[in-house]
Protein backbone atom coordinates (compact mmCIF):
# COMPACT_ATOMS: atom_id res chain seq x y z
CA UNK A 1 0.00 0.00 0.00
CA UNK A 2 1.19 3.51 0.70
CA UNK A 3 4.96 3.35 0.82
CA UNK A 4 7.27 5.55 2.81
CA UNK A 5 8.11 8.50 0.55
CA UNK A 6 11.75 9.26 -0.25
CA UNK A 7 13.13 12.75 -0.26
CA UNK A 8 14.78 13.87 -3.46
CA UNK A 9 15.82 17.48 -4.18
CA UNK A 10 13.46 18.55 -1.44
CA UNK A 11 10.49 16.74 -3.03
CA UNK A 12 8.72 13.73 -1.61
CA UNK A 13 8.86 10.96 -4.15
CA UNK A 14 7.78 7.36 -4.14
CA UNK A 15 10.43 4.76 -4.75
CA UNK A 16 8.19 3.29 -7.43
CA UNK A 17 8.22 6.55 -9.39
CA UNK A 18 12.00 6.73 -9.20
CA UNK A 19 12.31 3.20 -10.53
CA UNK A 20 9.85 4.01 -13.32
CA UNK A 21 11.92 7.01 -14.40
CA UNK A 22 15.18 5.10 -14.27
CA UNK A 23 13.70 2.26 -16.31
CA UNK A 24 12.17 4.61 -18.88
CA UNK A 25 15.44 6.48 -19.29
CA UNK A 26 17.49 3.30 -19.52
CA UNK A 27 15.24 1.75 -22.16
CA UNK A 28 15.11 4.99 -24.14
CA UNK A 29 18.90 5.06 -24.22
CA UNK A 30 19.04 1.48 -25.50
CA UNK A 31 16.41 2.22 -28.15
CA UNK A 32 18.16 5.34 -29.39
CA UNK A 33 21.76 4.20 -29.00
CA UNK A 34 22.04 2.84 -32.56
CA UNK A 35 20.92 6.22 -33.89
CA UNK A 36 23.39 8.08 -31.70
CA UNK A 37 26.15 5.75 -32.85
CA UNK A 38 25.11 6.28 -36.47
CA UNK A 39 25.22 10.06 -36.08
CA UNK A 40 28.54 9.94 -34.32
CA UNK A 41 30.10 7.58 -36.89
CA UNK A 42 28.83 9.74 -39.75
CA UNK A 43 31.21 12.47 -38.56
CA UNK A 44 34.31 10.29 -38.35
CA UNK A 45 37.07 8.98 -40.55
CA UNK A 46 36.56 5.35 -41.53
CA UNK A 47 39.48 4.22 -39.37
CA UNK A 48 38.06 5.98 -36.29
CA UNK A 49 34.55 4.58 -36.54
CA UNK A 50 35.33 1.44 -34.54
CA UNK A 51 37.68 3.05 -32.04
CA UNK A 52 36.97 1.81 -28.53
CA UNK A 53 36.07 3.26 -26.05
CA UNK A 54 33.58 5.06 -28.26
CA UNK A 55 34.22 8.73 -28.78
CA UNK A 56 30.57 9.79 -28.87
CA UNK A 57 31.27 13.38 -29.87
CA UNK A 58 34.15 13.37 -32.36
CA UNK A 59 36.85 15.85 -31.36
CA UNK A 60 37.37 16.76 -35.01
CA UNK A 61 33.98 16.19 -36.68
CA UNK A 62 34.42 15.27 -40.30
CA UNK A 63 31.66 17.25 -42.02
CA UNK A 64 33.31 16.36 -45.30
CA UNK A 65 31.43 13.01 -45.20
CA UNK A 66 28.20 14.91 -45.73
CA UNK A 67 29.72 16.70 -48.72
CA UNK A 68 31.27 13.60 -50.26
CA UNK A 69 28.20 11.36 -50.24
CA UNK A 70 26.47 13.55 -52.82
CA UNK A 71 29.25 12.92 -55.33
CA UNK A 72 30.19 9.35 -54.46
CA UNK A 73 26.65 8.12 -55.16
CA UNK A 74 23.82 9.93 -56.97
CA UNK A 75 22.15 10.49 -53.62
CA UNK A 76 20.23 13.56 -54.81
CA UNK A 77 18.78 11.52 -57.66
CA UNK A 78 17.82 8.71 -55.28
CA UNK A 79 16.09 11.21 -53.02
CA UNK A 80 14.32 12.76 -56.00
CA UNK A 81 13.13 9.33 -57.19
CA UNK A 82 11.90 8.36 -53.75
CA UNK A 83 10.18 11.68 -53.18
CA UNK A 84 8.48 11.48 -56.55
CA UNK A 85 7.23 7.95 -55.91
CA UNK A 86 6.14 8.71 -52.38
CA UNK A 87 4.20 11.84 -53.31
CA UNK A 88 2.43 10.25 -56.29
CA UNK A 89 1.57 7.06 -54.42
CA UNK A 90 0.31 8.95 -51.38
CA UNK A 91 -1.87 11.30 -53.43
CA UNK A 92 -3.30 8.49 -55.55
CA UNK A 93 -3.91 6.39 -52.48
CA UNK A 94 -5.72 9.22 -50.68
CA UNK A 95 -7.84 10.11 -53.68
CA UNK A 96 -8.85 6.66 -54.89
CA UNK A 97 -9.32 5.18 -51.41
CA UNK A 98 -11.50 7.95 -50.04
CA UNK A 99 -13.43 8.08 -53.32
CA UNK A 100 -14.18 4.35 -53.32
CA UNK A 101 -14.77 4.28 -49.57
CA UNK A 102 -17.48 6.91 -49.92
CA UNK A 103 -19.47 4.63 -52.22
CA UNK A 104 -18.97 1.61 -49.95
CA UNK A 105 -20.04 3.53 -46.88
CA UNK A 106 -22.80 5.82 -48.11
CA UNK A 107 -24.27 4.62 -51.40
CA UNK A 108 -26.48 1.66 -52.20
CA UNK A 109 -25.80 -0.22 -55.38
CA UNK A 110 -25.75 -3.66 -56.89
CA UNK A 111 -22.92 -6.01 -55.84
CA UNK A 112 -21.74 -3.63 -53.13
CA UNK A 113 -21.17 -6.44 -50.63
CA UNK A 114 -19.45 -8.68 -53.17
CA UNK A 115 -17.07 -5.96 -54.29
CA UNK A 116 -16.24 -5.00 -50.75
CA UNK A 117 -15.68 -8.63 -49.88
CA UNK A 118 -13.02 -8.72 -52.62
CA UNK A 119 -11.14 -6.04 -50.73
CA UNK A 120 -11.62 -7.67 -47.34
CA UNK A 121 -10.51 -11.06 -48.61
CA UNK A 122 -7.18 -9.67 -49.79
CA UNK A 123 -6.42 -7.60 -46.71
CA UNK A 124 -5.08 -10.69 -44.96
CA UNK A 125 -3.25 -11.84 -48.07
CA UNK A 126 0.47 -11.17 -47.67
CA UNK A 127 1.98 -9.32 -50.59
CA UNK A 128 4.82 -11.84 -50.52
CA UNK A 129 2.41 -14.53 -51.69
CA UNK A 130 1.68 -12.81 -55.00
CA UNK A 131 4.75 -10.63 -55.51
CA UNK A 132 6.16 -13.04 -58.10
CA UNK A 133 3.05 -13.26 -60.34
CA UNK A 134 2.64 -9.51 -59.92
CA UNK A 135 6.18 -9.02 -61.15
CA UNK A 136 5.53 -11.32 -64.13
CA UNK A 137 2.38 -9.39 -64.96
CA UNK A 138 4.17 -6.04 -64.78
CA UNK A 139 6.94 -7.42 -66.95
CA UNK A 140 4.39 -8.56 -69.52
CA UNK A 141 2.94 -5.05 -69.48
CA UNK A 142 6.42 -3.65 -70.09
CA UNK A 143 6.49 -1.93 -66.71
CA UNK A 144 9.63 -3.66 -65.50
CA UNK A 145 12.24 -1.05 -64.57
CA UNK A 146 9.79 1.82 -64.45
CA UNK A 147 8.54 3.89 -61.57
CA UNK A 148 5.02 3.32 -62.85
CA UNK A 149 5.24 -0.31 -61.72
CA UNK A 150 5.87 0.71 -58.12
CA UNK A 151 3.11 3.30 -58.27
CA UNK A 152 0.60 0.74 -59.52
CA UNK A 153 1.79 -1.66 -56.89
CA UNK A 154 1.29 0.63 -53.93
CA UNK A 155 -1.44 3.08 -54.83
CA UNK A 156 -4.53 0.85 -54.80
CA UNK A 157 -4.48 -0.96 -51.52
CA UNK A 158 -7.32 -2.71 -49.77
CA UNK A 159 -5.97 -1.22 -46.56
CA UNK A 160 -6.66 2.34 -47.70
CA UNK A 161 -10.23 1.62 -48.79
CA UNK A 162 -10.94 -0.30 -45.62
CA UNK A 163 -9.53 2.38 -43.33
CA UNK A 164 -11.47 5.18 -45.03
CA UNK A 165 -14.69 3.18 -45.16
CA UNK A 166 -14.54 2.48 -41.45
CA UNK A 167 -14.19 6.18 -40.83
CA UNK A 168 -17.03 7.17 -43.16
CA UNK A 169 -19.31 4.62 -41.51
CA UNK A 170 -19.00 6.63 -38.30
CA UNK A 171 -20.29 9.79 -40.01
CA UNK A 172 -24.11 9.99 -39.72
CA UNK A 173 -26.05 9.31 -42.94
CA UNK A 174 -28.35 12.24 -42.14
CA UNK A 175 -25.55 14.59 -43.09
CA UNK A 176 -25.52 13.22 -46.64
CA UNK A 177 -29.30 13.16 -46.79
CA UNK A 178 -29.48 16.82 -45.83
CA UNK A 179 -26.91 17.71 -48.46
CA UNK A 180 -28.85 15.78 -51.12
CA UNK A 181 -32.01 17.70 -50.26
CA UNK A 182 -29.99 20.89 -50.62
CA UNK A 183 -29.35 19.81 -54.21
CA UNK A 184 -25.75 18.64 -53.92
CA UNK A 185 -24.77 15.70 -56.07
CA UNK A 186 -22.74 12.81 -54.69
CA UNK A 187 -19.41 14.18 -55.92
CA UNK A 188 -20.06 17.48 -54.16
CA UNK A 189 -21.03 15.69 -50.96
CA UNK A 190 -17.79 13.70 -51.08
CA UNK A 191 -15.68 16.78 -51.78
CA UNK A 192 -17.37 19.40 -49.60
CA UNK A 193 -18.62 17.35 -46.66
CA UNK A 194 -16.86 14.01 -46.36
CA UNK A 195 -13.32 15.07 -47.21
CA UNK A 196 -13.16 17.96 -44.72
CA UNK A 197 -14.66 15.73 -42.02
CA UNK A 198 -12.24 12.91 -42.60
CA UNK A 199 -9.02 14.78 -41.94
CA UNK A 200 -7.95 12.46 -39.09
CA UNK A 201 -8.39 9.35 -41.23
CA UNK A 202 -6.70 11.01 -44.19
CA UNK A 203 -3.78 12.00 -41.98
CA UNK A 204 -3.43 8.46 -40.72
CA UNK A 205 -3.50 7.10 -44.24
CA UNK A 206 -1.00 9.75 -45.38
CA UNK A 207 1.56 8.95 -42.75
CA UNK A 208 1.23 5.18 -43.21
CA UNK A 209 1.51 5.43 -46.97
CA UNK A 210 4.34 7.93 -46.80
CA UNK A 211 6.43 5.87 -44.42
CA UNK A 212 5.81 2.55 -46.12
CA UNK A 213 6.57 3.93 -49.58
CA UNK A 214 9.64 5.86 -48.44
CA UNK A 215 11.00 2.85 -46.58
CA UNK A 216 9.94 0.19 -49.06
CA UNK A 217 12.78 -2.16 -49.81
CA UNK A 218 11.55 -5.36 -51.44
CA UNK A 219 9.39 -3.64 -54.07
CA UNK A 220 12.17 -1.45 -55.52
CA UNK A 221 14.63 -4.33 -55.11
CA UNK A 222 12.55 -6.51 -57.42
CA UNK A 223 11.49 -3.87 -59.92
CA UNK A 224 14.34 -1.38 -60.25
CA UNK A 225 17.70 -2.57 -61.49
CA UNK A 226 18.85 0.57 -63.30
CA UNK A 227 20.88 2.86 -61.06
CA UNK A 228 19.19 6.01 -62.31
CA UNK A 229 15.77 4.70 -61.23
CA UNK A 230 16.72 3.51 -57.77
CA UNK A 231 15.11 4.76 -54.58
CA UNK A 232 17.09 5.85 -51.58
CA UNK A 233 16.73 2.51 -49.79
CA UNK A 234 18.13 0.33 -52.54
CA UNK A 235 20.51 3.12 -53.55
CA UNK A 236 22.13 3.07 -50.12
CA UNK A 237 22.04 -0.71 -50.17
CA UNK A 238 23.96 -0.63 -53.46
CA UNK A 239 26.49 1.75 -51.96
CA UNK A 240 26.92 -0.50 -48.92
CA UNK A 241 27.64 -3.56 -51.05
CA UNK A 242 30.05 -1.66 -53.29
CA UNK A 243 32.00 0.25 -50.65
CA UNK A 244 31.44 -1.84 -47.55
CA UNK A 245 34.34 -0.33 -45.60
CA UNK A 246 33.58 3.35 -46.08
CA UNK A 247 31.77 3.41 -42.78
CA UNK A 248 31.69 7.17 -42.31
CA UNK A 249 30.06 7.74 -45.68
CA UNK A 250 27.58 4.87 -45.24
CA UNK A 251 26.49 6.33 -41.92
CA UNK A 252 26.18 9.83 -43.38
CA UNK A 253 24.00 8.52 -46.22
CA UNK A 254 21.86 6.61 -43.71
CA UNK A 255 21.37 9.72 -41.61
CA UNK A 256 20.27 11.64 -44.70
CA UNK A 257 17.74 8.91 -45.54
CA UNK A 258 16.30 9.08 -42.02
CA UNK A 259 15.72 12.84 -41.93
CA UNK A 260 12.50 13.01 -44.01
CA UNK A 261 10.93 10.18 -42.01
CA UNK A 262 11.96 11.85 -38.78
CA UNK A 263 10.35 15.14 -39.83
CA UNK A 264 7.10 13.51 -40.93
CA UNK A 265 7.06 11.39 -37.80
CA UNK A 266 7.52 14.33 -35.45
CA UNK A 267 4.94 16.43 -37.30
CA UNK A 268 2.24 13.79 -37.60
CA UNK A 269 3.06 11.58 -34.63
CA UNK A 270 -0.34 12.06 -33.04
CA UNK A 271 -2.16 10.69 -36.10
CA UNK A 272 0.21 7.77 -36.23
CA UNK A 273 -0.54 6.77 -32.68
CA UNK A 274 -4.28 7.33 -33.07
CA UNK A 275 -4.28 5.43 -36.34
CA UNK A 276 -2.63 2.36 -34.84
CA UNK A 277 -4.78 2.49 -31.76
CA UNK A 278 -8.04 2.73 -33.68
CA UNK A 279 -7.42 0.43 -36.60
CA UNK A 280 -4.60 -1.74 -35.32
CA UNK A 281 -4.07 -2.62 -38.95
CA UNK A 282 -1.01 -2.42 -41.12
CA UNK A 283 2.50 -3.43 -40.36
CA UNK B 1 -40.01 9.18 -69.17
CA UNK B 2 -39.10 9.80 -72.76
CA UNK B 3 -40.13 13.41 -72.30
CA UNK B 4 -37.87 13.85 -69.34
CA UNK B 5 -34.83 12.81 -71.31
CA UNK B 6 -35.37 15.33 -74.04
CA UNK B 7 -36.23 18.21 -71.75
CA UNK B 8 -32.71 19.40 -71.24
CA UNK B 9 -33.79 22.90 -70.29
CA UNK B 10 -35.62 21.87 -67.17
CA UNK B 11 -33.45 22.38 -64.07
CA UNK B 12 -32.11 19.26 -62.40
CA UNK B 13 -34.20 19.57 -59.25
CA UNK B 14 -37.40 19.63 -61.32
CA UNK B 15 -36.38 17.00 -63.83
CA UNK B 16 -35.38 14.42 -61.30
CA UNK B 17 -38.85 13.41 -60.05
CA UNK B 18 -39.85 12.72 -63.63
CA UNK B 19 -37.46 9.78 -63.84
CA UNK B 20 -38.85 6.40 -63.07
CA UNK B 21 -37.63 4.54 -60.07
CA UNK B 22 -35.62 2.15 -62.17
CA UNK B 23 -33.89 4.98 -63.99
CA UNK B 24 -33.00 6.66 -60.76
CA UNK B 25 -31.62 3.40 -59.45
CA UNK B 26 -29.56 2.90 -62.55
CA UNK B 27 -28.18 6.38 -62.35
CA UNK B 28 -27.33 5.92 -58.67
CA UNK B 29 -25.53 2.69 -59.47
CA UNK B 30 -23.54 4.35 -62.21
CA UNK B 31 -22.54 7.14 -59.86
CA UNK B 32 -21.51 4.61 -57.23
CA UNK B 33 -19.42 2.65 -59.74
CA UNK B 34 -17.73 5.84 -60.84
CA UNK B 35 -16.61 6.34 -57.24
CA UNK B 36 -15.23 2.84 -56.97
CA UNK B 37 -13.71 2.52 -60.42
CA UNK B 38 -10.42 4.44 -59.98
CA UNK B 39 -9.39 2.29 -57.06
CA UNK B 40 -11.08 -0.94 -58.06
CA UNK B 41 -9.59 -1.12 -61.55
CA UNK B 42 -6.09 -0.70 -60.14
CA UNK B 43 -6.87 -3.19 -57.40
CA UNK B 44 -8.28 -5.69 -59.89
CA UNK B 45 -5.28 -5.54 -62.22
CA UNK B 46 -2.46 -5.29 -59.73
CA UNK B 47 -3.74 -7.22 -56.72
CA UNK B 48 -6.65 -9.55 -57.50
CA UNK B 49 -5.25 -10.63 -60.85
CA UNK B 50 -1.81 -11.57 -59.49
CA UNK B 51 -3.41 -13.41 -56.57
CA UNK B 52 -5.43 -15.63 -58.91
CA UNK B 53 -2.35 -16.03 -61.09
CA UNK B 54 -0.37 -17.13 -58.02
CA UNK B 55 -2.76 -19.99 -57.33
CA UNK B 56 -2.61 -21.15 -60.94
CA UNK B 57 1.16 -20.80 -61.18
CA UNK B 58 1.72 -23.08 -58.20
CA UNK B 59 0.52 -25.98 -60.38
CA UNK B 60 2.68 -25.10 -63.38
CA UNK B 61 6.25 -25.44 -64.53
CA UNK B 62 7.53 -22.13 -65.86
CA UNK B 63 10.91 -20.47 -66.23
CA UNK B 64 9.45 -17.15 -67.37
CA UNK B 65 10.46 -17.41 -71.02
CA UNK B 66 9.56 -20.84 -72.47
CA UNK B 67 6.02 -22.18 -72.68
CA UNK B 68 4.21 -22.85 -69.43
CA UNK B 69 3.53 -26.51 -68.66
CA UNK B 70 0.91 -28.02 -66.41
CA UNK B 71 2.64 -29.65 -63.48
CA UNK B 72 -0.22 -31.11 -61.48
CA UNK B 73 0.99 -31.73 -57.96
CA UNK B 74 4.69 -31.96 -58.88
CA UNK B 75 5.56 -28.74 -57.10
CA UNK B 76 3.66 -29.83 -54.03
CA UNK B 77 5.46 -33.17 -53.71
CA UNK B 78 8.75 -31.43 -54.30
CA UNK B 79 8.32 -29.44 -51.08
CA UNK B 80 8.90 -32.55 -48.99
CA UNK B 81 12.20 -33.45 -50.62
CA UNK B 82 13.53 -29.89 -50.84
CA UNK B 83 15.90 -29.51 -47.90
CA UNK B 84 16.16 -25.75 -48.34
CA UNK B 85 12.38 -25.47 -48.07
CA UNK B 86 12.25 -27.64 -44.96
CA UNK B 87 15.00 -25.53 -43.39
CA UNK B 88 13.21 -22.32 -44.35
CA UNK B 89 9.95 -23.64 -42.91
CA UNK B 90 11.65 -24.67 -39.68
CA UNK B 91 13.53 -21.35 -39.37
CA UNK B 92 10.31 -19.43 -39.90
CA UNK B 93 8.69 -21.40 -37.08
CA UNK B 94 11.66 -20.82 -34.78
CA UNK B 95 11.65 -17.11 -35.57
CA UNK B 96 7.92 -16.96 -34.86
CA UNK B 97 7.98 -19.03 -31.68
CA UNK B 98 10.72 -16.90 -30.14
CA UNK B 99 9.97 -13.42 -31.42
CA UNK B 100 6.19 -13.41 -30.88
CA UNK B 101 6.20 -13.99 -27.10
CA UNK B 102 9.35 -11.90 -26.62
CA UNK B 103 7.98 -8.90 -28.51
CA UNK B 104 4.62 -9.24 -26.80
CA UNK B 105 6.13 -9.22 -23.32
CA UNK B 106 8.42 -6.26 -24.13
CA UNK B 107 5.56 -4.28 -25.66
CA UNK B 108 3.31 -4.94 -22.68
CA UNK B 109 6.06 -3.97 -20.25
CA UNK B 110 6.73 -0.74 -22.11
CA UNK B 111 3.05 0.13 -22.24
CA UNK B 112 2.54 -0.42 -18.52
CA UNK B 113 5.67 1.60 -17.78
CA UNK B 114 4.73 4.49 -20.03
CA UNK B 115 1.07 4.51 -19.05
CA UNK B 116 2.10 5.99 -15.72
CA UNK B 117 2.08 9.73 -15.24
CA UNK B 118 5.72 10.44 -15.93
CA UNK B 119 7.14 13.73 -17.07
CA UNK B 120 8.34 13.57 -20.63
CA UNK B 121 6.09 10.58 -21.24
CA UNK B 122 5.38 11.71 -24.81
CA UNK B 123 9.11 11.81 -25.51
CA UNK B 124 9.69 8.34 -24.06
CA UNK B 125 6.86 6.92 -26.14
CA UNK B 126 8.15 8.57 -29.31
CA UNK B 127 11.64 7.19 -28.64
CA UNK B 128 10.27 3.64 -28.31
CA UNK B 129 8.27 4.03 -31.47
CA UNK B 130 10.89 5.64 -33.68
CA UNK B 131 12.77 2.45 -34.66
CA UNK B 132 9.52 1.23 -36.20
CA UNK B 133 9.34 4.08 -38.71
CA UNK B 134 13.08 4.42 -39.29
CA UNK B 135 14.14 3.04 -42.66
CA UNK B 136 15.20 -0.55 -42.48
CA UNK B 137 18.28 -0.24 -44.67
CA UNK B 138 19.76 2.47 -42.45
CA UNK B 139 19.07 0.75 -39.16
CA UNK B 140 20.14 -2.67 -40.44
CA UNK B 141 23.53 -1.40 -41.55
CA UNK B 142 24.17 0.37 -38.25
CA UNK B 143 22.98 -2.73 -36.38
CA UNK B 144 25.49 -4.90 -38.24
CA UNK B 145 28.26 -2.43 -37.44
CA UNK B 146 27.36 -2.20 -33.77
CA UNK B 147 27.19 -5.99 -33.58
CA UNK B 148 30.28 -6.56 -35.71
CA UNK B 149 31.97 -9.60 -34.11
CA UNK B 150 35.55 -8.30 -34.43
CA UNK B 151 35.32 -4.54 -34.08
CA UNK B 152 31.78 -3.65 -32.99
CA UNK B 153 31.19 -1.81 -29.72
CA UNK B 154 28.91 -4.54 -28.33
CA UNK B 155 31.59 -7.22 -28.46
CA UNK B 156 34.25 -4.73 -27.34
CA UNK B 157 32.13 -4.04 -24.30
CA UNK B 158 31.58 -7.74 -23.63
CA UNK B 159 35.35 -8.22 -23.92
CA UNK B 160 35.97 -5.41 -21.44
CA UNK B 161 33.52 -7.10 -19.11
CA UNK B 162 35.87 -10.06 -19.07
CA UNK B 163 34.34 -12.47 -21.57
CA UNK B 164 36.91 -14.69 -23.23
CA UNK B 165 37.44 -13.58 -26.87
CA UNK B 166 36.82 -17.19 -27.95
CA UNK B 167 33.37 -17.10 -26.37
CA UNK B 168 32.29 -13.76 -27.78
CA UNK B 169 29.11 -14.11 -29.84
CA UNK B 170 29.62 -14.03 -33.61
CA UNK B 171 26.21 -12.36 -34.14
CA UNK B 172 25.14 -12.14 -37.79
CA UNK B 173 28.32 -13.88 -38.94
CA UNK B 174 27.93 -17.12 -37.01
CA UNK B 175 25.62 -20.07 -37.54
CA UNK B 176 24.51 -20.24 -33.95
CA UNK B 177 23.99 -16.50 -33.35
CA UNK B 178 22.58 -15.29 -36.66
CA UNK B 179 18.99 -16.18 -35.76
CA UNK B 180 19.39 -14.55 -32.34
CA UNK B 181 20.66 -11.36 -33.99
CA UNK B 182 17.75 -11.25 -36.41
CA UNK B 183 15.23 -11.85 -33.63
CA UNK B 184 16.75 -9.19 -31.36
CA UNK B 185 16.63 -6.75 -34.23
CA UNK B 186 12.97 -7.57 -34.89
CA UNK B 187 12.04 -7.03 -31.25
CA UNK B 188 13.93 -3.74 -31.07
CA UNK B 189 12.35 -2.46 -34.26
CA UNK B 190 8.73 -3.43 -33.74
CA UNK B 191 7.99 -3.43 -30.01
CA UNK B 192 7.17 0.30 -30.00
CA UNK B 193 4.38 -0.34 -32.49
CA UNK B 194 2.74 -2.98 -30.32
CA UNK B 195 3.30 -0.79 -27.26
CA UNK B 196 0.96 1.74 -28.88
CA UNK B 197 -1.73 -0.92 -29.28
CA UNK B 198 -1.29 -1.96 -25.66
CA UNK B 199 -1.49 1.66 -24.53
CA UNK B 200 -4.86 1.91 -26.26
CA UNK B 201 -5.90 -1.29 -24.50
CA UNK B 202 -4.85 0.10 -21.12
CA UNK B 203 -7.04 3.15 -21.69
CA UNK B 204 -10.01 0.82 -21.89
CA UNK B 205 -9.57 -0.67 -18.41
CA UNK B 206 -11.99 0.83 -15.92
CA UNK B 207 -10.14 2.79 -13.19
CA UNK B 208 -12.69 1.51 -10.69
CA UNK B 209 -11.09 -1.92 -10.81
CA UNK B 210 -7.83 -0.45 -9.55
CA UNK B 211 -9.58 1.67 -6.95
CA UNK B 212 -11.32 -1.40 -5.57
CA UNK B 213 -8.01 -3.26 -5.48
CA UNK B 214 -6.40 -0.35 -3.64
CA UNK B 215 -9.09 -0.56 -0.98
CA UNK B 216 -8.34 -4.25 -0.59
CA UNK B 217 -4.68 -3.39 -0.10
CA UNK B 218 -3.40 -5.07 -3.29
CA UNK B 219 0.23 -4.53 -4.27
CA UNK B 220 1.19 -3.19 -7.69
CA UNK B 221 2.31 -6.65 -8.69
CA UNK B 222 -1.01 -8.18 -7.68
CA UNK B 223 -2.88 -5.47 -9.55
CA UNK B 224 -0.79 -6.15 -12.62
CA UNK B 225 -1.44 -9.90 -12.56
CA UNK B 226 -5.06 -9.87 -11.45
CA UNK B 227 -6.40 -6.81 -13.25
CA UNK B 228 -4.14 -5.58 -16.04
CA UNK B 229 -3.19 -8.91 -17.60
CA UNK B 230 -6.70 -10.43 -17.68
CA UNK B 231 -8.28 -7.16 -18.80
CA UNK B 232 -5.79 -6.93 -21.64
CA UNK B 233 -6.43 -10.49 -22.84
CA UNK B 234 -8.29 -9.40 -26.01
CA UNK B 235 -5.50 -6.94 -26.85
CA UNK B 236 -2.86 -9.59 -26.24
CA UNK B 237 -4.71 -11.99 -28.48
CA UNK B 238 -4.92 -9.41 -31.24
CA UNK B 239 -1.25 -8.49 -30.85
CA UNK B 240 -0.13 -12.11 -30.94
CA UNK B 241 -2.13 -12.77 -34.10
CA UNK B 242 -0.60 -9.74 -35.80
CA UNK B 243 2.89 -10.63 -34.62
CA UNK B 244 2.50 -14.22 -35.81
CA UNK B 245 1.47 -13.12 -39.30
CA UNK B 246 4.30 -10.59 -39.41
CA UNK B 247 6.77 -13.27 -38.36
CA UNK B 248 5.57 -15.67 -41.04
CA UNK B 249 6.28 -12.94 -43.61
CA UNK B 250 9.68 -11.87 -42.29
CA UNK B 251 12.15 -11.15 -45.08
CA UNK B 252 13.55 -7.61 -45.41
CA UNK B 253 15.45 -7.53 -42.14
CA UNK B 254 16.95 -10.95 -42.83
CA UNK B 255 18.09 -10.01 -46.30
CA UNK B 256 19.71 -6.87 -44.92
CA UNK B 257 21.28 -8.41 -41.81
CA UNK B 258 22.37 -11.90 -42.83
CA UNK B 259 21.24 -12.56 -46.42
CA UNK B 260 19.69 -15.77 -45.13
CA UNK B 261 23.03 -17.05 -43.94
CA UNK B 262 25.52 -18.01 -42.82
CA UNK B 263 24.73 -21.12 -44.85
CA UNK B 264 21.00 -21.54 -44.41
CA UNK B 265 20.85 -20.60 -40.74
CA UNK B 266 18.43 -17.70 -41.27
CA UNK B 267 16.79 -18.82 -44.50
CA UNK B 268 13.05 -18.20 -44.09
CA UNK B 269 10.02 -18.93 -46.27
CA UNK B 270 9.79 -15.61 -48.10
CA UNK B 271 13.52 -15.75 -48.73
CA UNK B 272 13.01 -19.13 -50.37
CA UNK B 273 10.16 -17.72 -52.48
CA UNK B 274 12.46 -14.89 -53.53
CA UNK B 275 15.39 -17.18 -54.35
CA UNK B 276 13.33 -19.71 -56.30
CA UNK B 277 11.73 -16.92 -58.34
CA UNK B 278 14.41 -14.35 -58.95
CA UNK B 279 17.57 -16.44 -58.67
CA UNK B 280 16.49 -19.84 -60.03
CA UNK B 281 13.54 -18.61 -62.16
CA UNK B 282 11.58 -21.64 -61.06
CA UNK B 283 8.36 -19.64 -60.97
CA UNK B 284 5.87 -22.45 -60.45
CA UNK B 285 7.73 -23.92 -57.53
CA UNK B 286 8.26 -20.48 -56.02
CA UNK B 287 4.50 -19.95 -56.11
CA UNK B 288 3.94 -23.26 -54.38
CA UNK B 289 6.22 -22.15 -51.54
CA UNK B 290 4.29 -18.87 -51.42
CA UNK B 291 1.10 -20.89 -51.17
CA UNK B 292 2.45 -22.57 -48.04
CA UNK B 293 2.90 -19.12 -46.55
CA UNK B 294 -0.64 -18.26 -47.55
CA UNK B 295 -2.04 -21.38 -45.87
CA UNK B 296 -0.12 -20.53 -42.68
CA UNK B 297 -1.48 -16.98 -42.59
CA UNK B 298 -4.97 -18.18 -43.48
CA UNK B 299 -4.93 -20.70 -40.64
CA UNK B 300 -4.02 -18.01 -38.12
CA UNK B 301 -6.70 -15.71 -39.52
CA UNK B 302 -9.39 -18.41 -39.31
CA UNK B 303 -8.41 -19.25 -35.74
CA UNK B 304 -8.61 -15.58 -34.84
CA UNK B 305 -12.00 -15.23 -36.51
CA UNK B 306 -13.40 -18.31 -34.73
CA UNK B 307 -12.13 -17.31 -31.32
CA UNK B 308 -13.22 -13.69 -31.47
CA UNK B 309 -16.67 -14.78 -32.62
CA UNK B 310 -17.15 -16.94 -29.56
CA UNK B 311 -16.65 -13.99 -27.22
Amino acid sequence: MARKPLRLFGHRVHLQTVIAYLLAIAITIVMLLPFAWMLSASLKLDRDVFAFPIEWIPSAPRWQNYVDIWTRIPLALFIYNTTKLTVIVTLLQLFTSSFAAYAFAKLRFAYREVLFLAYIATIAMPWQVYMVPQFLEMRALGLNNTHLALICLQAFTAFGVFLMRQFYMSIPDELCEAARIDGMNEYQIWFRIMLPLSKPALSTLTIFTFVSTWNDFLGPLIYLTKTELKTIQIGIRMFITQYSTEYGLIMAASIVSLIPVLIVFLALQRFFVEGIASSGLKG
Amino acid sequence: MVIAREDYDIPVAVRRPLLTRRQRQRRATLVAYSFIAPNFIGFLIFTLGPILFAFALAFMHWDGSNAMQFAGLDNFWRLFSDRAFLTAFWNTLVYTLVSVPATLVCALGLAVLLNQKLRGRAFFRAAMFFPYVASLVAVAVVWNMVFNPEMGPVNMLLYELGIDPKNLPGWAASNSWAMVTVILFGIWKSMGYYMVIYLAGLQGISPELYEAANLDGATSWQKFWHITVPQLAPTSFFVSVMLTIQSFKVFDQIMLLTEGGPGTSTLVLVYHVYNEAFISWDLGYSSMVALVLFVMVLTVTIVQFRLTRED
